[in-house]
Protein backbone atom coordinates (compact mmCIF):
# COMPACT_ATOMS: atom_id res chain seq x y z
CA UNK A 1 0.00 0.00 0.00
CA UNK A 2 2.42 2.32 0.91
CA UNK A 3 4.99 1.79 -1.85
CA UNK A 4 1.79 2.56 -4.40
CA UNK A 5 1.39 5.76 -2.44
CA UNK A 6 4.95 6.27 -3.00
CA UNK A 7 4.72 5.46 -6.89
CA UNK A 8 1.84 8.16 -7.55
CA UNK A 9 3.68 10.54 -5.67
CA UNK A 10 6.73 9.73 -7.86
CA UNK A 11 4.77 9.83 -10.79
CA UNK A 12 2.91 13.55 -10.35
CA UNK A 13 6.75 14.48 -9.10
CA UNK A 14 7.78 13.51 -12.56
CA UNK A 15 4.31 15.47 -14.46
CA UNK A 16 5.60 18.46 -12.34
CA UNK A 17 9.14 18.10 -13.31
CA UNK A 18 8.87 18.26 -17.13
CA UNK A 19 6.13 20.73 -17.16
CA UNK A 20 8.95 22.90 -15.52
CA UNK A 21 10.91 22.62 -18.08
CA UNK A 22 8.49 23.59 -20.64
CA UNK A 23 8.06 26.54 -18.53
CA UNK A 24 11.91 26.94 -18.97
CA UNK A 25 11.38 26.24 -22.70
CA UNK A 26 8.78 28.78 -23.39
CA UNK A 27 10.60 31.59 -21.30
CA UNK A 28 13.92 30.46 -22.65
CA UNK A 29 12.09 31.22 -26.37
CA UNK A 30 10.33 34.38 -25.33
CA UNK A 31 12.41 36.18 -23.37
CA UNK A 32 13.64 39.61 -24.57
CA UNK A 33 17.49 39.42 -23.42
CA UNK A 34 20.19 36.96 -22.08
CA UNK A 35 19.65 38.09 -18.83
CA UNK A 36 15.97 37.40 -18.86
CA UNK A 37 16.45 33.95 -20.73
CA UNK A 38 18.95 33.16 -18.53
CA UNK A 39 16.71 33.93 -15.35
CA UNK A 40 13.68 31.95 -16.81
CA UNK A 41 15.81 28.75 -18.10
CA UNK A 42 18.24 27.83 -15.02
CA UNK A 43 16.50 27.86 -12.44
CA UNK A 44 12.94 26.16 -13.45
CA UNK A 45 15.46 23.51 -15.41
CA UNK A 46 17.31 23.48 -11.98
CA UNK A 47 13.87 22.60 -10.36
CA UNK A 48 12.80 20.15 -13.08
CA UNK A 49 15.02 18.17 -12.63
CA UNK A 50 15.81 17.54 -9.11
CA UNK A 51 11.62 17.28 -9.05
CA UNK A 52 12.33 14.45 -11.61
CA UNK A 53 15.37 12.67 -9.87
CA UNK A 54 12.95 13.00 -6.65
CA UNK A 55 10.40 11.72 -8.34
CA UNK A 56 12.03 8.55 -9.62
CA UNK A 57 13.94 8.02 -6.35
CA UNK A 58 10.10 7.51 -5.20
CA UNK A 59 9.01 5.52 -7.76
CA UNK A 60 12.16 3.14 -6.98
CA UNK A 61 13.06 2.72 -3.12
CA UNK A 62 16.05 1.22 -3.55
CA UNK A 63 17.66 3.97 -5.88
CA UNK A 64 16.82 6.78 -3.17
CA UNK A 65 20.30 6.90 -1.63
CA UNK A 66 22.13 7.85 -5.07
CA UNK A 67 19.17 10.04 -6.00
CA UNK A 68 19.45 12.51 -2.94
CA UNK A 69 23.53 12.59 -3.75
CA UNK A 70 22.54 13.72 -7.23
CA UNK A 71 19.57 15.97 -5.55
CA UNK A 72 22.84 17.74 -3.46
CA UNK A 73 25.35 18.18 -6.06
CA UNK A 74 22.62 19.71 -8.54
CA UNK A 75 21.91 22.12 -5.43
CA UNK A 76 25.21 22.93 -5.01
CA UNK A 77 26.63 23.00 -8.52
CA UNK A 78 23.44 24.76 -10.47
CA UNK A 79 23.43 28.33 -9.02
CA UNK A 80 27.67 28.55 -9.49
CA UNK A 81 27.27 27.86 -13.43
CA UNK A 82 24.43 30.01 -13.54
CA UNK A 83 26.05 32.65 -11.79
CA UNK A 84 29.27 32.42 -14.43
CA UNK A 85 27.33 32.28 -17.63
CA UNK A 86 25.57 35.53 -16.32
CA UNK A 87 29.26 36.72 -15.63
CA UNK A 88 30.61 35.74 -19.09
CA UNK A 89 27.94 37.41 -20.45
CA UNK A 90 28.50 40.59 -18.88
CA UNK A 91 32.11 40.41 -19.54
CA UNK A 92 31.94 39.80 -23.23
CA UNK A 93 29.85 42.92 -23.53
CA UNK A 94 26.45 42.43 -24.58
CA UNK A 95 24.18 45.19 -23.76
CA UNK A 96 21.10 45.21 -21.54
CA UNK A 97 17.34 45.00 -23.16
CA UNK A 98 16.69 48.77 -23.30
CA UNK A 99 13.38 48.57 -20.82
CA UNK A 100 15.98 47.81 -18.10
CA UNK A 101 15.44 49.55 -15.27
CA UNK A 102 18.27 48.95 -12.99
CA UNK A 103 21.80 47.71 -13.10
CA UNK A 104 23.66 46.72 -10.23
CA UNK A 105 27.18 46.00 -12.13
CA UNK A 106 27.32 49.94 -13.25
CA UNK A 107 28.40 51.02 -9.97
CA UNK A 108 32.12 52.31 -9.22
CA UNK A 109 33.08 49.39 -7.32
CA UNK A 110 31.51 46.76 -9.25
CA UNK A 111 32.49 47.98 -12.44
CA UNK A 112 36.07 48.36 -11.43
CA UNK A 113 35.80 44.24 -10.77
CA UNK A 114 34.01 43.27 -13.41
CA UNK A 115 35.18 45.46 -16.36
CA UNK A 116 38.61 45.98 -14.55
CA UNK A 117 38.69 49.89 -15.47
CA UNK B 1 -0.54 -1.25 -12.15
CA UNK B 2 0.03 -3.08 -15.68
CA UNK B 3 3.44 -2.93 -17.22
CA UNK B 4 1.87 -1.32 -20.35
CA UNK B 5 -0.09 1.30 -18.59
CA UNK B 6 3.24 2.02 -16.65
CA UNK B 7 5.45 2.40 -20.03
CA UNK B 8 2.71 4.87 -21.19
CA UNK B 9 2.32 7.17 -18.50
CA UNK B 10 6.46 7.47 -18.51
CA UNK B 11 6.06 7.86 -22.40
CA UNK B 12 3.90 10.40 -21.56
CA UNK B 13 7.12 12.37 -19.36
CA UNK B 14 9.39 11.53 -22.78
CA UNK B 15 6.99 13.16 -24.53
CA UNK B 16 6.83 16.57 -22.24
CA UNK B 17 11.05 16.51 -22.10
CA UNK B 18 11.34 16.20 -25.55
CA UNK B 19 8.73 19.61 -26.18
CA UNK B 20 11.24 21.49 -23.65
CA UNK B 21 14.04 20.05 -25.74
CA UNK B 22 12.36 21.44 -28.96
CA UNK B 23 12.04 24.66 -27.57
CA UNK B 24 15.14 25.24 -26.28
CA UNK B 25 17.06 23.80 -29.75
CA UNK B 26 15.01 26.45 -31.17
CA UNK B 27 16.96 29.37 -29.41
CA UNK B 28 20.36 26.70 -29.32
CA UNK B 29 20.10 27.42 -33.12
CA UNK B 30 19.00 30.52 -33.75
CA UNK B 31 20.69 32.70 -30.87
CA UNK B 32 21.92 36.12 -31.56
CA UNK B 33 24.59 35.57 -29.52
CA UNK B 34 27.22 32.70 -28.46
CA UNK B 35 25.64 33.64 -24.59
CA UNK B 36 22.30 32.79 -25.66
CA UNK B 37 23.36 29.49 -27.42
CA UNK B 38 25.61 28.79 -23.88
CA UNK B 39 22.08 29.52 -21.60
CA UNK B 40 20.24 27.30 -24.08
CA UNK B 41 23.16 24.32 -24.03
CA UNK B 42 22.93 24.73 -20.56
CA UNK B 43 18.93 23.89 -20.46
CA UNK B 44 19.11 21.21 -22.81
CA UNK B 45 21.97 19.06 -21.04
CA UNK B 46 19.79 19.53 -17.85
CA UNK B 47 16.41 17.66 -20.09
CA UNK B 48 18.85 15.20 -20.92
CA UNK B 49 19.98 14.45 -17.32
CA UNK B 50 16.35 14.42 -16.64
CA UNK B 51 15.47 12.24 -19.08
CA UNK B 52 18.44 9.45 -18.65
CA UNK B 53 16.32 9.41 -15.18
CA UNK B 54 13.34 8.49 -16.55
CA UNK B 55 15.37 5.83 -19.23
CA UNK B 56 16.81 4.20 -15.89
CA UNK B 57 13.20 4.04 -14.58
CA UNK B 58 11.69 2.15 -18.18
CA UNK B 59 14.51 0.10 -18.21
CA UNK B 60 14.94 -1.24 -14.45
CA UNK B 61 18.61 -0.41 -14.43
CA UNK B 62 20.63 1.31 -11.57
CA UNK B 63 23.75 2.07 -13.61
CA UNK B 64 22.15 4.66 -15.50
CA UNK B 65 21.68 6.59 -12.11
CA UNK B 66 25.38 6.77 -12.33
CA UNK B 67 25.41 7.88 -15.68
CA UNK B 68 22.79 10.55 -14.80
CA UNK B 69 25.70 11.59 -11.78
CA UNK B 70 28.53 11.70 -14.27
CA UNK B 71 26.71 13.71 -16.84
CA UNK B 72 25.47 16.22 -14.67
CA UNK B 73 29.23 16.61 -13.32
CA UNK B 74 30.36 16.84 -16.94
CA UNK B 75 27.89 18.92 -17.88
CA UNK B 76 28.76 21.31 -14.76
CA UNK B 77 32.15 21.80 -16.32
CA UNK B 78 31.31 22.27 -19.54
CA UNK B 79 29.36 25.45 -18.41
CA UNK B 80 32.72 26.91 -16.81
CA UNK B 81 34.63 26.25 -19.22
CA UNK B 82 32.45 28.01 -21.92
CA UNK B 83 31.58 30.67 -19.84
CA UNK B 84 35.40 30.96 -19.29
CA UNK B 85 35.94 31.48 -22.62
CA UNK B 86 33.48 34.02 -23.40
CA UNK B 87 35.19 36.18 -20.83
CA UNK B 88 38.43 35.81 -22.05
CA UNK B 89 40.20 34.40 -19.04
CA UNK B 90 41.00 31.10 -20.60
Amino acid sequence: MIELILYYIGLALCYIGALFFILGGIGLLRMPDVYNRMQASTKTTTLGLMSIILGVGLMQPYWIIKAIVIIIFIALTAPVGASAMARAAYKSGIPLWEGTVHNDCDAPSCRKEVKGE
Amino acid sequence: MTYELDFYLMLGVIILLAVGTFLALYRLLRGPSAADRMVALDAITNVTAGMLMIIAFISGRFIYVDVTLVFAILSFVGVIVVARYLEGGL
